[in-house]
């Protein structure tokens, strides 16, 4: 099998809260292969916490369920696909909205789409009630200025 | 999560020590509460020193114990608030309410 990216990954574990940051640690792992820098490593890491509370909280509504991350790279660029087999959101327009939530009662801060926008180059979200939730992130990690010369150095050194 | 009460100003110091996500903040607010209903403080200090990683949990726990101090007729400020820290503060606007202060002005 020809994969039409330079590398993808697939991870799929349960909707339990300790498992946030298990998700966002694994992804920033995939995603260190682009070389980001230490800021965009951070935004990657932010916005899979965001989509993975998400998905416990308001996907699962703290009940047992499967979330899913699919992560791909292409050229220089990280495509994040998080989803759950939850409830689904009933107004995705409104679910966007800074300082909307559901959850109020949780302390919740209704901005966990709002920081993905912001941290993220392109966020996606499909969403069918009682189905479940995908949420798509794309992120493009800049090339570096000494990113050649770390190259030419592996080289020698490999 | 420490905790520091001084008494001479009434100010109590939450140093929070580790990484402020969904899963963390229900304990990290449940020892907030505990210290700040103890000592009740005329402000409280966030100290994000050893805070390496925080999302928008982290926003919900800071308004939620902003309330709580503001009953009290209190204020709260945050100290030592890394780059990658800052980035979440400033874009969520609690700064209104919260503002960062350097840590030589603070009582």
């Amino acid at each position: 099998m020809k994969s039409r990216y330079d590398n993808e990954m697939e991870l799929e574990f349960l909707s339990k809260s300790n498992n946030e940051a298990f998700a966002r640690i694994t992804v920033a792992a995939f995603a260190a292969q682009l070389d980001p820098t230490i800021e965009e490593l951070a935004d990657i890491k932010t916005a899979v916490s965001e989509a993975v509370t998400n998905c416990i909280i308001h996907g699962y509504e703290n009940t047992e369920g499967l979330i899913k991350i699919k992560a791909t790279l292409l050229k220089n660029e990280i495509e994040i696909e998080i989803s759950d087999n939850g409830k689904g959101i009933e107004n995705i327009e409104l679910a966007r909205k800074p300082l909307y939530t559901t959850k109020g009662n949780l302390e919740r801060s209704g901005m966990g789409f709002t920081i993905m926008e912001s941290f993220m180059d392109e966020v996606e979200i499909h969403s069918v009630v009682d189905i479940g939730t995908k949420v798509i992130m794309k992120k493009k990690i800049k090339k570096q200025e000494n990113a050649e010369e770390n190259e030419e150095e592996n080289a020698l050194i490999n | 999560m420490n905790s520091r009460f001084n008494k001479k100003d009434n100010v109590l110091y939450l140093e929070i020590t580790e990484e402020i996500d969904h899963h963390k903040a229900e304990k990290i607010r449940r020892v907030m509460d505990n210290e700040i209903t103890r000592f009740m403080p005329r402000k409280i200090v966030f100290d994000f020193s050893n805070v390496s990683f925080m999302d928008s949990a982290g926003i919900g726990l800071l308004i939620g114990r902003y309330k709580l101090i503001k009953l009290l007729g209190g204020t709260a400020e945050i100290i030592n608030a890394n780059k990658i820290i800052s980035k979440v503060l400033e874009m969520s606007g609690i700064l209104k309410i919260i503002p960062i202060q350097n840590e030589e002005n603070v009582s």
